[in-house]
């Protein structure tokens, strides 16, 4: 029997989605069976991401209302041997298509034959959020270092204590730009932590190429060059329970000749 | 028959005290109430007013009940009733009552979006983040940092205070004050182990916490000790 974790944020654009996509395949790559699902209904974006728009027949809508079985809905990643499926979100209908109840028990279903499924949530806290989170056991609440970001993910985390079927949230920050951390010009990891009370479960650097690798449909998690990628795999990691420690945020390129200007105060 | 006196008329230094027996029937008791003074209000005629305590030991009086028995003791031209006691109270009272001074222990962070009310005073294990609220009839004890508002005496009662570990509010109310932050210049140091109180303007004060074992002598509910 696996776990569902649902992966939320409150406020939009923070990346959840691509957080969704890259936690699911770097748990794939750690040779667990994964299943995606996208809750995002009107709005999916999480086969885009996953480059697997085209492959869509049949939709979360579909499974719900009994037009197909679970099966015949769930988009295989041909990337991996059998171990990553994507169940789609609807793109014609909208969030009141399917409700709280109806979700659970799909998820349930789905936990028979997954090790993990990872639902991506919509934002806000409506009706979509109701569905997400209904299935799910465990929670990642996803912030940037931005106070209107971390304002919502408080509030979020607010409303996923009051489930009971699902334990404590875990944090990831994404997008953290280092310069502006180390300035004082972007909140930094301690003080969001502190503030929001719950644990850390990964840091993600801000990269270019997380985007790049985004547009054309591969998850960044796959190309192992990445600081990205590796911030992405680590939290996989955390999740089976390996304790990793937290990535260093200062730009690696500083050699050795840097740090002895610093010391004697040259800039 | 045996006769017992219902109604008991005793002069103390405040006034008089008017023993009402708790085990004869209302009706009795009205009637002979109404009775005896009405041999006594003759005797006292222009008299300035009196004060009369009511004492009517472990009878319960209903509200309706009350106003009748203060309203007899009033047609009597120069008597006053300044209070009615009683030995027993209903449950609900009671509980009302031990509410109203309770001190409610939490232990929670109060995250956005979040209300937590108490009618007594409140101690919060935690912070208040932005955007919630914790609210109380009595005092708010906050052990934590406190972002979010905060209103205290929320029933009307303007000597509540607020206390906070780290004293950083949104805003903060006590009964019917209202401040709150200023629109700039947030100060970066961190204000630590500070309470809130209205002072006598009318105002709403950010002082030391320990200015209030001499501003509300009344937080301190131990007795005696060494």
């Amino acid at each position: 029997m696996g776990q569902a974790i649902v992966v939320t944020s409150g406020k939009g654009g923070v990346g959840k989605t691509t957080t969704s996509a890259n936690i699911g395949t770097a748990l794939a790559l750690q040779g667990k069976r994964v299943c995606l699902v996208d809750t995002d209904i009107g709005l999916r974006n999480l086969d885009v991401v996953m480059g697997l728009e085209n492959r869509i027949i049949y939709d979360l809508v579909d499974v719900v209302e009994g037009r197909c079985k679970i099966h015949q809905a769930l988009v295989k990643d041909k990337r991996f041997d059998d171990l990553l499926y994507l169940l789609p979100a609807a793109q014609t209908s909208d969030k009141t298509a399917v409700q709280p109840e109806q979700m659970k028990t799909l998820i349930n279903n789905l936990k028979q034959d997954y090790d993990y499924i990872i639902i991506d949530c919509p934002a806000g806290i409506e009706q979509g959020y109701k569905n997400a989170v209904a299935g799910a056991d465990k929670a990642i609440v996803v912030t940037t270092p931005e106070v209107s970001a971390v304002r919502d993910a408080d509030r979020i985390i607010g409303l996923l204590e009051k489930e009971e079927n699902v334990e404590a949230p875990k944090l990831v920050i994404n997008r953290i730009r280092s310069h502006m951390m180390k300035n004082g010009d972007m909140l930094d990891v301690d003080e969001i932590t502190a503030h929001l009370s719950i644990d850390l479960i990964g840091i993600v650097a801000d990269d270019d190429e997380v985007i790049k690798a985004s547009n054309h449909g591969e998850p960044i998690a796959l190309n192992p060059n990445s600081k990205a990628s590796i911030a992405y795999r680590n939290i996989a990691r955390r999740i089976l329970g390996e304790s990793i420690p937290l990535q260093q945020l200062d730009d690696s390129d500083k050699g050795v000749f840097t740090k002895i200007k610093k010391f004697f105060g040259v800039k | 028959m045996k006769k017992t006196q219902n109604v008991l008329i005793k002069g103390t230094k405040d006034g008089l005290t008017l023993h009402l027996d708790d085990l004869c029937s209302y009706e009795e008791l009205k009637r002979e109430l109404d009775s005896k003074l009405t041999e006594n209000s003759l005797a006292n005629k222009d008299r300035p007013l009196i004060s009369v305590r009511v004492q009517v030991g472990n009878r319960y009086l209903t509200e309706d009940q009350q106003e009748e028995i203060k309203n007899l003791i009033r047609q009597k031209k120069n008597l006053v009733v300044e209070l009615i006691q009683s030995n027993v109270m209903t449950r609900e009272e009671a509980e009302l009552a031990i509410a109203a001074n309770e001190i409610i222990p939490v232990a929670k962070v109060i995250r956005s979006g979040q209300v937590l009310e108490t009618t007594g005073d409140l101690l919060l294990v935690g912070d208040v983040n932005p955007g919630g609220t914790v609210r109380a009839g009595g005092n708010i004890f906050i052990m934590g940092a406190l972002k979010g508002i905060a209103h205290a005496g929320c029933f009307g009662n303007s000597n509540a205070v607020v206390v906070a570990s780290v004293m950083n509010p949104s805003q903060i109310r006590i009964s019917h004050c209202i401040n709150r932050a200023p629109d700039y210049g947030i100060d970066k140091e961190k204000r630590e182990m500070e309470c809130a109180y209205i002072d006598e303007n009318d105002h709403i004060i950010i002082d030391r916490l320990q200015v209030l074992s001499q501003l509300r002598p009344n937080l301190t509910k131990l007795e005696g000790g060494r």
